[in-house]
C-alpha cells in the first residue's frame, strides 16, 4: 500500500498531523504499536474507576476569543470550536517549598502578587523577568540555543525563588536535568503561568475522542496494534516502514512521533546498513522519569481542606530535578486533585495523583524476569486502606513479586512524603494505582521511560533523512497543545507547503 | 462566479478555518487580519482551500493579495470566472 504519508505513533503529535493531512485529501495512514490511542496522554479503566495516564491539566489555557495564543492556533488548525473542548479552569495552584508557598492561578497577578508578598525585594526582578519572557519569541528556530537559569538569574537573585518558578516548569516538560534551555523554559513560563491550567469534565478521553473523530471524518486511517518495526531506506530517502508482521507501507513521509533516539533505531533496525544511507543524528536518551500514585478518595480532596488544583512541591530547600539514585525520590514531586478544576459536575471518583521523578533502570530491573506486558491495573496495589490481600501478586514469578513490594513501599513513601503540603488523606483512601517507569516505556516507547523525550531537540523536525520527520516530544514542542502544534507544524511544512511548492513550480 | 459569490466563497472557508469568529459583519475594505485571529498558518489553509473547492491556484508570493475581502475579490475575479460556488 502506498500513503501520501505514514505518521508512527497515536499520540496528541501523531492525530494532530493525520488530521492535516487527511483535510486537505492526502491518503494517510496513522500506526499505533497498542490497542489504545493517546500515547503519553492515555486511559484506562480499572476496576470500574476511569483514570487518566499522564494528564493532570491542559495548560496553555486560552478564553474563547483570545488571539494569536497556541490554543487559539490548534482550534483554527484543527477547525474545532473552543466550547467543544469543554474547558474548565483551575481554581489555583501553588508551589510549595519548606517555610514558603507561592499560590497561582490563571490570572498571573496573582502570581505577581505572591511573589511581591513572599519575596519583596526580588518583585522588580520578577517583573523584568516577566517581561523577558513576554517578548521572547521562542517560535523562531534560528534563536541561539542558551541556558536559562543564568537568564533567570540577570532578574532573581535568591535562590529558594529561582527553584521555585523552575520547579513546575520543569515538572511539566523538561527532558533535561538541572537546568532546561532557554526558549523551552519561555515555552513553559508562558504555557503554566502566562495561560494556565484547564481540563475537560471527562480529562483527556474527550480530547483524544475529538481528534479521533476529526480524523477519521476527515478519511484518515488508523491502524492499532500495528508496531512499527523499522523504517525503510531507498538511496538515503525515507521510503515506508515495515510493520512488526512483516507488511511493507511506502509512502512519501513519513512524520515519527516515537521520539529522535527511537526513531534513530527504527533507522538502524534490521539488515541494512543504516549508516550507508545516512540516519538521524544521535541524540542522548532523557534521564527523567516519573511515577505516578492515583489514589482513590472516599471523598472530594476539597472536603478534606485540600483546594489547590496542583501543587508543585519540594521538601528541600534547593530543589533538585534530577534521576534519583533511589527507586523514587519522593522529597518533590507535583499532587493533582482533579476534582478542584471548576468542573460543573463533581467527578464521579475522588482522586488524587502523586508524581515523583524515578529512575528508570531500578525499575526494570525489579521485573526484568516478569516479561514486558507490565498491564496497567492487573496486578496493582491493594488499597491499604482496606487491606485487600496482594491477590494479584500470588503465583507470579518472584522478580515480579519484587516489582509489586516496591510499588508498595513507593506508594506509602510518597504519601508520607506530601503531608507538609497537604491534609493527611491516607485514611480516606478507597483504591490505589500506580505506575512506573516500566509502564511508561510500555505505553509511549519512550526508551528509558524518559516521558519528555530527549534533552536534544530537533526544532526543524529534519533528521538528515529525507522524508522523514520527527514530530512529537522530540520535536520540542511541550504540552498536549504543545504536541499537537508540532504535529501541525511539521506536517503543514514538510507536507502540506512542500506539495504547494511543487504545484507551483 | 460574481464578486459577491466571491466573497462568499471566501467567508466561507474562513467561517470553516475559525469556527469561533463571526463572519456575518466583515468590513470587505479592511484587512481580514484586524478583524479576527488570523495569522500565517490560517492564511496558508485559505489558499490549500481554494485549490481544494474550485482548483484555483494562489503561489506564495500572491499571499498579499487576499489581505481585504475586495482585494480577494479584485485578484480571484479572473481566476474564479466560469467556477460554481461550493457550499
Amino acid at each position: 500500500m502506498h500513503y501520501d504519508a505514514i505518521i508512527i505513533g497515536a499520540g496528541m503529535s501523531g492525530l494532530a498531523a493525520g488530521i492535516r493531512l487527511a483535510m486537505f485529501d492526502k491518503k494517510v495512514v496513522v500506526l499505533e504499536r497498542h490497542y489504545v490511542w493517546g500515547g503519553l496522554n492515555s486511559f484506562y479503566q480499572y476496576k470500574g474507576h476511569q483514570f487518566d495516564v499522564g494528564l493532570h491539566a491542559m495548560t496553555n489555557y486560552a478564553v474563547k476569543g483570545a488571539r494569536g495564543l497556541p490554543l487559539s492556533r490548534l482550534l483554527k488548525q484543527l477547525r474545532i470550536r473552543h466550547d467543544e473542548l469543554d474547558l474548565h479552569q483551575q481554581g489555583f495552584s501553588s508551589v510549595s517549598f519548606p517555610g514558603e508557598k507561592l499560590k497561582f492561578s490563571n490570572d498571573f497577578n496573582l502570581l505577581r502578587d505572591e511573589v511581591a508578598r513572599a519575596f519583596p525585594h526580588q518583585v522588580d526582578g520578577f517583573d523584568k523577568l516577566a517581561k523577558a519572557v513576554r517578548e521572547f519569541n521562542e517560535l523562531d528556530l534560528d534563536a541561539p540555543q542558551q541556558d536559562a537559569r543564568p537568564v533567570v538569574r540577570r532578574f532573581i537573585t535568591e535562590p529558594l525563588l529561582e527553584d521555585m518558578i523552575f520547579c513546575p516548569l520543569m515538572f511539566y516538560g523538561s527532558a533535561r536535568e538541572h537546568d532546561m534551555d532557554w526558549d523551552q523554559f519561555v515555552v513553559m513560563f508562558k504555557s503554566i503561568f502566562f495561560e494556565g491550567f484547564a481540563r475537560p469534565q471527562q480529562g483527556v478521553r474527550h480530547v483524544l475522542k475529538l481528534l479521533i473523530d476529526r480524523y477519521r471524518k476527515a478519511g484518515g486511517e488508523l491502524r492499532l496494534k500495528a508496531g512499527v518495526a523499522r523504517i525503510l531506506n531507498s538511496n538515503g530517502r525515507a521510503a515506508g516502514i515495515e510493520l512488526e508482521n512483516g507488511e511493507q507501507l511506502t509512502a512519501e513521509a513519513v512524520l515519527s512521533s516515537a521520539g529522535l533516539v527511537e526513531t534513530s533505531r527504527l533507522c538502524s533496525a534490521g539488515s541494512q546498513p543504516a549508516q550507508a544511507v545516512g540516519a538521524p543524528p544521535t541524540a542522548p536518551v532523557g534521564k527523567l522519569s516519573f511515577t505516578e500514585t492515583i489514589s482513590v478518595l472516599d471523598k472530594p480532596a476539597r472536603e478534606l481542606g485540600i483546594e489547590e488544583t496542583i501543587i508543585f512541591f519540594s521538601n528541600r530547600q534547593r530543589f533538585a530535578y534530577e534521576q534519583p539514585q533511589d527507586d523514587v525520590d519522593t522529597s518533590s514531586g507535583v499532587i493533582c486533585m482533579p476534582g478542584n478544576f471548576s468542573l460543573p459536575q463533581e467527578p464521579k471518583d475522588h482522586l488524587l495523583r502523586i508524581t515523583n521523578i524515578a529512575n528508570f533502570d531500578r525499575w526494570i530491573a525489579k521485573a526484568r524476569s516478569a516479561g514486558s506486558q507490565p498491564a496497567t491495573g492487573a496486578g496493582t496495589l491493594p488499597a491499604p486502606a482496606v487491606g485487600e490481600a496482594p491477590t494479584a501478586c500470588a503465583g507470579e514469578a518472584p522478580a515480579l513479586r519484587d516489582y509489586y513490594a516496591a510499588k508498595q513501599r513507593w506508594y506509602e513513601q510518597s504519601c508520607a512524603d506530601v503531608l507538609g503540603h497537604i491534609a493527611d488523606f491516607r485514611s480516606h483512601v478507597k483504591l490505589v494505582d500506580m505506575f512506573t517507569p516500566r509502564t511508561i516505556r510500555h505505553y509511549t516507547g519512550h526508551e528509558a521511560g524518559a516521558v519528555y523525550g530527549s534533552p536534544r531537540k530537533l526544532r526543524t523536525g529534519q533528521t538528515g533523512i529525507d522524508g522523514l520527520y520527527i514530530i512529537g516530544t522530540d520535536q520540542g514542542f511541550l504540552g498536549i497543545i504543545g504536541a499537537a502544534l508540532s504535529g501541525i507544524s511539521m506536517a503543514n511544512r514538510w507536507v502540506l507547503q512542500r506539495d504547494g511548492a511543487a504545484v507551483e513550480a | 462566479m460574481t464578486d459577491e459569490q466571491i466573497k462568499q466563497a471566501i467567508i466561507g472557508i474562513i467561517s470553516d478555518i475559525a469556527p469561533d469568529e463571526d463572519t456575518s459583519n466583515i468590513d470587505p475594505a479592511i484587512r481580514l487580519r484586524e478583524q479576527m485571529d488570523l495569522d500565517s498558518m490560517d492564511f496558508l489553509d485559505i489558499v490549500m482551500e481554494l485549490r481544494k473547492r474550485y482548483g484555483v491556484h494562489v503561489p506564495d508570493t500572491d499571499y498579499m493579495e487576499l489581505a481585504s475581502l475586495d482585494s480577494c475579490v479584485n485578484y480571484l475575479r479572473g481566476k474564479m470566472a466560469g467556477k460554481q460556488l461550493v457550499s
